[in-house]
């Protein structure tokens, strides 16, 4: 043949994979449609609370301050999606990861390729934390830009009631979705590893959305407490203490020291159950 | 050891309480045609799948191109190019596609040529006017000839084929014959694996017969065919007769069929089963001695054809 001189040996680092894995899922209509749900929320938000002219005080965390600056549409849209949308989000694609390359046969021929096990896995859970972090920013950029085409932006009254620039808000707000973006992977992580379990990618994914729905219940219920502190859902709202005077660090720190725990244990939990598994898909 | 492609020692694989795989020794030479034949669920699949490390043996190991798997596997997989129980690619995804995310997965090829390499494999096989299309359009023969397109992807010192003609009509399959023999041509081993032998027989240079897990005949096809005795075929219109006229004069192994009756001739001479069927009054409409087929050979050695071993 004559593609001979194309031959080489062995990279050890190459991104042409993780590009090729990020196309898969960013270039797939169902996750458009996904992402289209996720920014939806924040287009509602913004335009009820317009619509009724801000009269209407109350509402959920952050949904007060809207009126006062576009900002915070990006983090009362995070507190409506972070129970159930973003985590189904990432439970989707998380869950298909393993499950449905096996699912269609694809995963024999990429091992055969070969890729290894191990750089597989490393391979989807970045897609995956880079679609955890896409996933929130969809929320939060879609909040911010219709907040501050309806109700525009200019200095901001964080909830300890000092007033800081716009940019400085932004740059908050771009914090605070950092922050859920990777507490979201963490998740990712626990979907991974399901999803070696099993050649149903449909099975992974509702056990991810039962795994992080089942955190939230057992965190709801006070005699529970001694196990509160290991939940993976226990800091997930800690997004809003960077809206604090001087910015509440400790509850972001704990977060992601649970965040990182989780990925973690279950990153090599995947690779624990997947490096040896015979794959008969 | 550096003269085989393909070496297993012992290889086993137990699923439960089922043997898939038992005690298997292949040695498929380099630059072999090596046709692997069975009857479905005989285990071929299941050896191919611990040739290539996606299931791991119960027992006894593999060498592959001269390295031991699966530890060497990301030494010596990207020389081998496979097709496995089917293709199976991406519906959403065209073909060109599809091969370029096998080609990105790739740590050994180079990224700037990558088109050049997927749209030369598929030029291959005839699917660059389909390139474009969706994997989900495809028909089976076009999803086959792109499994086989991705095997090409490179060049390869091992091609691991199996079941190749699957889905494909006849012209597709004289293709892969003539595809099998042009990649041989190029030096490289090709095993092949097939419950027709008819698929494979012209194009083998060697031959391996599974059965229930194990390998029940392994060689070239000539010491295969080496083995067979001369048959005895007496066409009639009373096979029974026919048959029982057989056994008496010593033929082996005599079977009646519809039209006549066939026994292994052993030192008996021919003429003489002529004669005897003459004198009982048995009409013989033809009669022939001959060798029988390779097909007849498979076929003794496993049962029936499409029957699945259990």
């Amino acid at each position: 043949m004559s593609v001979a001189d194309d031959v080489r040996s062995p990279r050890r680092v190459s991104s042409r994979f993780l590009r090729s894995e990020l196309r898969l899922i960013f270039l797939r209509r169902r996750n458009w449609a996904g992402l289209a749900v996720l920014a939806s929320v924040p287009i509602l938000i913004s335009v009820a609370v317009k619509l009724s002219g801000g009269d209407e005080s109350g509402g959920p965390d952050f949904f007060g301050s809207i009126t006062d600056n576009g900002l915070f549409v990006a983090l009362a849209a995070l507190t409506m999606e972070i129970g159930l949308f973003l985590p189904l989000a990432v439970a989707a694609i998380s869950g298909d990861s393993i499950a449905g390359e096996a699912n269609i046969g694809t995963l024999r021929y990429l091992l055969t390729v070969p890729v290894q096990r191990a750089r597989l896995l490393a391979v989807k859970y970045l897609a995956i934390v880079i679609f955890s972090l896409a996933a929130t920013f969809t929320v939060t950029v879609t909040g911010m830009v219709m907040g501050l085409a309806l109700f525009g932006g200019g200095s901001m009254t964080l909830l300890s009631a000092t007033q800081v620039g716009f940019a400085e808000g932004l740059l908050r707000v771009l914090l605070a979705s950092v922050y859920v973006g990777l507490c979201l992977a963490s998740l990712g992580a626990v979907g991974l590893f399901i999803s070696t379990l099993t050649e149903q990618p449909i099975g992974a994914m509702i056990a991810v959305v039962i795994f992080s729905t089942a955190s939230y219940i057992l965190g709801a219920i006070p005699q529970l407490s001694w196990l509160h502190p290991v939940l993976i859902t226990r800091h997930w709202f800690n997004f809003g203490d960077v809206m604090r005077d001087p910015i509440a660090w400790q509850g972001v720190q704990d977060g992601l020291y649970v965040a990182a725990a989780y990925a973690v244990v279950f990153w090599l939990l995947a690779w624990a159950r997947f490096a040896g598994k015979d794959v008969t898909s | 050891m550096s003269s085989a492609a393909v070496a297993t020692s012992g290889l086993t694989k137990r699923f439960r309480r089922q043997v898939a795989v038992d005690s298997l020794d292949l040695l498929v030479p380099q630059g072999a045609v090596y046709g692997f034949l069975g009857p479905n669920g005989s285990g071929k699949t299941t050896t191919i799948r611990m040739l290539l490390g996606l299931v791991s043996p119960t027992a006894g190991h593999v060498d592959l191109l001269g390295h031991r798997m699966p530890s060497r596997s990301s030494d010596v997989l990207a020389r081998v190019g496979a097709l496995v129980e089917g293709p199976a690619f991406h519906p959403y995804l065209s073909g060109r596609e599809n091969l370029a995310r096998l080609d990105a997965a790739d740590t050994t090829t180079v990224a700037g040529s990558a088109r050049g390499r997927v749209d030369a494999a598929l030029d291959r096989v005839g699917l660059l006017p389909a390139a474009t299309k969706r994997y989900r359009a495809y028909s089976l023969g076009m999803r086959q000839r792109l499994a086989i397109a991705s095997a090409l992807l490179r060049p390869r010192d091992l091609l691991v084929l199996d079941e190749p003609t699957n889905g494909l009509d006849p012209q597709g399959t004289r293709e892969v014959r003539s595809l099998v023999a042009s990649l041989s041509a190029e030096g490289a081993t090709v095993l092949v694996s097939s419950h027709l032998l008819s698929e494979v027989e012209q194009m083998c240079s060697h031959l391996g017969v599974m059965h229930a897990g194990r390998l029940v005949a392994q060689g070239t096809s000539a010491e295969l065919r080496a083995g067979i005795e001369p048959e005895a075929v007496v066409e009639t219109d009373q096979p029974q007769e026919a048959a029982r006229i057989m056994r008496e004069l010593g033929l082996l192994d005599v079977r009646a069929s519809s039209t006549g009756a066939t026994g292994r001739l052993g030192r008996i001479a021919p003429e003489k089963i002529v004669a005897a069927c003459v004198h009982s009054g048995v009409p013989v409409l033809g009669f022939r001695v001959g060798a029988p087929s390779l097909e007849d050979v498979f076929v003794s050695l496993t049962g029936e054809g499409f029957d699945v071993s259990s």
